[in-house]
């Protein structure tokens, strides 16, 4: 004890504010504060970002790069910007960082080689917004496609269907111009082209870059002549149509034999700028979008959207925070959400497995009794768009019931409390055990997952992972506890973690987080009765536009699959309607494929799906 | 020891396969279309697998249930304003709807160029919708609802009128939407204070018109007619008796009350409804 007291502050210890102190000590003239109204951390000069990165994760101890996304300021600054989030894997506030560059010849060094995990972020910003990272090994597009002309998600940057800058748009009220969007089409009905169009100017070298780089070609003879049993390399592309990718997603892999030596995972054929749809959208059309990015987790990604905007909310005026049944219903819909993922995921690993779907109709037999009280409490089974700024859509409905209507006679009626009882202390825990009995034991997963695709603990943190992926290696970072939001610091649960970073243990990690939630929906049982009749959404629930304080904010949420983080930004005119001018998702699956590569190694082929199945990835989310 | 897993493994599907199959010979015969035996296999307690057998056997879909929205309109039985439309094209749901699927034109006066409450023109392209609900969660005026048809599929999809969908192809009856959705019908109403388009009721409270108003509880069998019958004699009672119970209710609410007051509030309104429910029954009992 007094040994700590006479001992120096240790920096990796200090608080946020303390480390941004010793950071400008270090550096006077390479970090500054960001003094723009509504915005946190420190600007540092591009030149410097390397040494400063490696003060901040080695001096004080921000050893997790959550985020790393661009920001184009075309109009404000006339400059871009790479925003970083650091935290501490042993919990707390972001340590926030920013690198400005002109739009022209934007450039900005990479930071791969302190946190490997930037390196599909950072290929990502170079494809949305052009910014190039000298140090990068591989900086090619990652979701738009080799040859795409032009960098989507700069604001100057106008989509085929384009209307109008902002939503609304002029054009449907009060003269309603209706037309199918379509017709807005520059290739009119998608099969027809402009005259002096050619197509054979259309060049697509993705494939042969991608194979280049994979050993094609190389002389097998040459290469394997000391082995015993002579193996050819081989290039294979697993996807993108492909059962076990979970969607439309590819992995190339070079094989020798049957052994991976290198594997790229593909991505973007589901894309569709997710962001830029979300920056042209008003603050609150964005909801409904949020359902879609992962769609079997919408209500945690609702929730997460609507914790980013509130922060921006608290600061400006008139805000009140969300009633504490708003809270409470909240926990509720994001702790079922998280089991009805992961029995999803634990399902879709035994069909990964090779035990095809019936297992898997097993194990989501009772996820359809959580949606059945979802579209009754929602209005829909997936696409949920359920949490509002301030609150929730509707208060939980008295009865679960279908009555009579124009498709089916039939009558269903359950009275929500009872039924919200039984399914939380019976039915799911029944299933969950069942789950446990037998599938843990079993010789075939044991066989199959043990020892397979193992992450040690350094390098899933220094690669960003998150969630199961980042507790089945030893972590027990969560955060739920390292920052907690809503009503979880009221809430006793553990944050579970398992630590020999195989597939085995994922798959446990995520049964003991299923017998965690269930905890947490028992302690939410009472306060739900306690908070009846309260209201559940606080301020005026008819303002549709609302009015969103101007700086940035980064909510983040503990998803089923990993941390969710929103980052917006707001400029809002204060008089015209307001929206985003900067929406990033911070998509779990997507970062978390990152370290897909390494994990795979030295795997054997038939691994690899399982591999990709025990990390849990939703492509919804991923391509955005 | 090896075997044990896949044994067990087996012995689950094998489960499974009996318990379907116990419940088809128990249920012999009833086990489809019966609507006690389709509450039953949907309900917590069900056993076994079973198929829905789509397009035969549909799932009821609960109240909240949405999808492509509809305009409500007037009942064609109404005597004042029969298929009139609730939309004041007040322009809040194409201004709040996420992909912008929604276009309005306002009518105009065509002399004084004002504009009159009710859209000349309504369109909602149902390929963009996003069955969100955000229009019909913002529209001031319950006018704008989410559907429960979800059966849309054709085999065009160009041209307005097939997939864009216009003013005649939304409008549905006020009717309609209390019959998919009562207990949403009723909340409604009773933050409405009656039953009709809140420019009705406030057209009526000015002119002293009697209104018709919602029952006590959304499920009592007492519901006052939507419109109010004004020659015979027992149906103005009743709607009378509503307005009573309704006005009590939503004088109540506002007031911050003690948990014994609250007690026999409810006590009271029990009361009430129990008595307007023997009431019905008489009348039933006497027609
Ligand atoms: S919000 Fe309601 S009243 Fe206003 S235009 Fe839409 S449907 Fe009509
Ligand atoms: S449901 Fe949503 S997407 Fe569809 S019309 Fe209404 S607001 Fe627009």
């Amino acid at each position: 004890m007094t040994d700590q007291m006479i001992a120096p502050v240790r920096p990796e210890t200090v608080d946020v504010d303390a480390a941004i102190g010793i950071l400008k000590e270090r550096f006077p003239d390479a970090v500054k504060d960001d003094t723009r109204e509504g915005y946190v951390g420190v600007v540092v000069e591009r030149s410097q970002l390397v040494e400063v990165a490696t003060a901040i994760r080695d001096e004080l101890g921000f050893d997790y790069l959550s985020s790393a996304t661009a920001v184009d300021y075309l109009g404000i600054e006339d400059s871009m910007e790479m925003v970083y989030h650091a935290y501490r894997i042993s919990g707390g506030k972001p340590l926030v960082f920013k690198a400005q560059t002109p739009r022209e010849n934007s450039s900005i060094p990479s930071l791969i080689d302190i946190w490997p995990g930037v390196d599909f972020q950072e290929r990502e910003a170079y494809d949305l917004y052009g910014i190039s990272f000298p140090g990068h090994p591989n900086q090619k597009r990652i979701l738009m496609w080799e040859g795409f002309n032009g960098h989507p998600m700069r604001k100057d940057w106008k989509e085929a269907y384009y209307e109008a800058e902002l939503k609304p748009f002029e054009s449907r009220w009060p003269k309603g111009y209706v037309r199918r969007s379509e017709e807005l089409n520059i290739f009119g009905k998608n099969v027809a082209y402009p005259a002096d169009f050619d197509l054979s100017r259309l060049s697509d070298d993705t494939e042969a870059s991608l194979y280049a780089g994979m050993g094609l070609g190389v002389d097998v003879e040459a290469l394997n002549s000391d082995e015993e049993l002579k193996t050819d390399r081989l290039v294979v592309n697993l996807g993108p149509h492909h059962p076990s990718t979970h969607g439309v997603f590819r992995m190339v892999v070079t094989l020798n034999g049957e052994t991976i030596e290198t594997l790229e995972p593909v991505m973007g054929y589901l894309h569709r700028n997710h962001e830029k749809i979300g920056e042209r959208n008003a603050w609150n059309h964005n909801m409904p979008f949020t359902d879609r990015l992962d769609y079997i987790s919408s209500m945690s990604n609702n929730l997460g959207y609507a914790l980013a905007v509130e922060q921006l909310m608290s600061r400006g005026m008139r805000y009140t925070p969300p009633t504490y049944r708003a809270e409470v219903i909240r926990v509720l819909m994001v702790e079922l959400t998280r089991i009805v993922n992961h029995l999803w995921a634990i399902g879709f690993l035994l069909n990964d497995l090779g035990a095809f779907f019936t297992p898997a109709l097993y194990a989501i037999a009772e996820r359809e009794k959580i949606l059945d009280f979802f579209e009754a409490t929602a209005g829909s089974r997936l696409m949920c768009n359920y949490m509002r700024f301030g609150g929730v859509f509707k208060d939980i409905p008295e009865r679960i019931r279908s009555t009579a209507n124009l498709l089916n006679d039939k009558v269903r009626d359950f009275e929500t409390t009872q039924y919200l009882t039984q399914l939380i202390t019976e039915t799911l825990p029944r299933a969950v055990d069942e789950l446990d009995t037998f599938l843990t034991d079993s010789e075939i997963i044991k066989t199959r997952t043990i020892g397979v695709g193992y992450l040690p603990t350094e390098t899933a943190i220094a690669y960003s992972a998150a969630g199961p992926l980042l507790r089945g290696s030893g972590v027990a970072y969560d955060v739920r506890r390292a920052e907690p939001y809503s009503i979880y610091p009221e809430l006793d649960f553990d944050v579970a973690v398992r630590y020999n970073g195989d597939i085995y243990d994922r798959y446990l990690l995520r049964i003991d987080e299923m017998r965690e939630s269930l905890r947490i929906l028992k302690q939410i049982l009472p306060r739900l009765e306690r908070t009846k009749g309260e209201s559940f959404f606080s301020g005026n629930k008819a303002v549709y536009m609302p009015r969103v304080a101007i700086g940035e904010a980064y909510g983040r949420v503990e998803n089923p699959k990993g941390e969710l983080g929103y980052y917006v930004v707001s400029q809002g005119d204060p008089k015209g309607p307001q929206n985003p001018w900067r929406y990033h998702v911070r998509a779990p699956s997507f970062i978390n494929l990152t370290v897909l590569g390494q994990m795979c190694k030295g795997q054997k082929v038939a691994d690899v799906v399982a591999i990709l199945g025990s990390i849990d990835i939703v492509l919804g989310e991923t391509d955005r | 020891m090896y075997g044990v897993g896949i044994l067990k493994g087996l012995g689950v599907t094998i489960r499974h396969f009996f318990n379907t199959y116990v419940e088809d010979l128990r249920y012999v015969g009833k086990k489809l279309n019966n609507t006690q035996e389709f509450e039953r296999r949907q309900g917590v307690d069900s056993t076994g697998l079973y198929t829905v057998q789509y397009p035969e056997e549909k799932i009821a879909v609960p109240e909240r249930f949405r999808f492509v929205p509809f305009l409500v309109v007037e009942d064609d039985d109404h005597p004042e304003r029969p298929g009139h439309d609730w939309c004041t094209s007040c322009g809040i749901c194409p201004k709040v709807c996420p992909p912008q699927c929604i276009w309005i034109v306002r009518s105009e006066d065509p002399v004084t160029k004002r504009p009159i409450p009710e859209p000349e023109a309504f369109f909602i392209d149902i390929d963009i919708c996003m069955n969100c609900g955000l229009c019909a969660e913002y529209c001031p005026f319950d006018a704008i609802k989410m559907d429960h048809d979800y059966e849309l599929a054709d085999y065009d999809r160009t041209g307005i009128g097939v997939h864009i969908h216009d003013k005649e192809k939304l409008s549905k009856p006020f009717s309609y939407w209390r019959k998919i959705a009562p207990t949403t019908a009723w909340e409604e109403a009773v933050d409405r204070g009656g039953w009709e388009h809140i420019d009705v009721i406030k057209q009526k409270q000015k002119s002293g018109a009697p209104i018709a108003k919602p029952g006590p509880t959304w499920d009592s069998p007492y519901v006052p007619p939507i419109v109010p019958v004004k020659e015979e004699a027992p149906a103005a009672e009743t709607a009378q008796a509503g307005g009573e119970a309704v006005g009590t209710a939503a004088e109540a609410a506002p007031v911050e009350m003690s948990a014994e007051d609250a007690a026999k509030e409810e006590r009271r309104k029990k009361r009430e409804a129990a008595l307007a429910r023997k009431h019905a029954k008489e009348q039933g009992g006497e027609g």
